[in-house]
């Protein structure tokens, strides 16, 4: 199923899009995504830490990705 | 009640505190963040707030009915600016109204300090010799 990815801030240039698509297999969860993401653009590791939404919310890893979710990288905000 | 916006154009205070003004109001406290022209020392030209628009509005949104529940509160307001903002320009207004000083005074603290944890909003420095995104909220 396509999942669409968006990428923000230092995130969005390190792998070189604001935007993407990936194709992920039925019943994977959020933490099955971020390693197919740091597969797929191995230079997200060099962010350390960056959190991942679902649809405009914050996960925790644990939650099933559905098709059609926007998905989003957030690294580390600065807001304010 | 709660008023959020995340505008492209300058910010004004006069219009958040119009909106949380209220008759049952007795104090409103006020949070202005200003673009400073140095990071530790070191000179800034502007910065570039980037957002991602309708989580960093719901994320804003939750903050305030925290608030809400938190304090007695009469009206918030949450204006916050995207693009490039010079030096001495406005990022961010909090206005918060209440019936007592106390709650107006810790309520838009609080505001403050967790939408630099929790929204997703950046914003990237421009130094003479190149330019960063801030990686840390202080």
């Amino acid at each position: 199923m396509k999942v669409h990815i968006l990428a923000f801030g230092i995130a969005k240039d390190l792998i070189g899009t604001g935007s993407t698509q990936i194709e992920m297999e039925k019943g994977k969860s959020i933490a099955d995504l971020r390693q197919l993401l740091e597969k797929r653009f191995p230079e997200l590791k060099k962010l350390g830490t960056y959190m991942i939404a679902q649809n405009s919310k914050y996960t925790n890893g644990n939650e099933r990705i559905e098709a059609q979710d926007e998905i989003a990288i957030i690294p580390p905000v600065s807001g304010g | 009640m709660i008023d959020i916006q995340l505008l492209d154009s300058a910010l004004d205070i006069k219009t958040c505190v119009d909106f949380v003004t209220t008759l049952e109001t007795g104090g409103i406290d006020v949070f202005i963040g200003t673009v400073r022209n140095n990071t530790k020392g070191k000179k800034v030209l502007q910065l570039d707030f980037e957002a991602y628009d309708k989580m960093a509005i719901s994320e804003m949104k939750k903050i305030a009915e925290q608030a809400l529940q938190k304090w007695s509160l009469n009206k918030i307001a949450i204006h916050h600016r995207k693009g490039i903002l010079k030096v001495g320009e406005i990022p961010v207004i909090i206005a918060v109204s209440s019936a007592h000083r106390a709650a107006a005074f810790e309520a838009c603290r609080f505001i403050i300090d967790t939408l630099k944890q929790t929204v997703p909003i950046w914003k990237k420095e421009f130094f003479e010799d190149g330019e960063v995104w801030v990686s840390t909220t202080p």
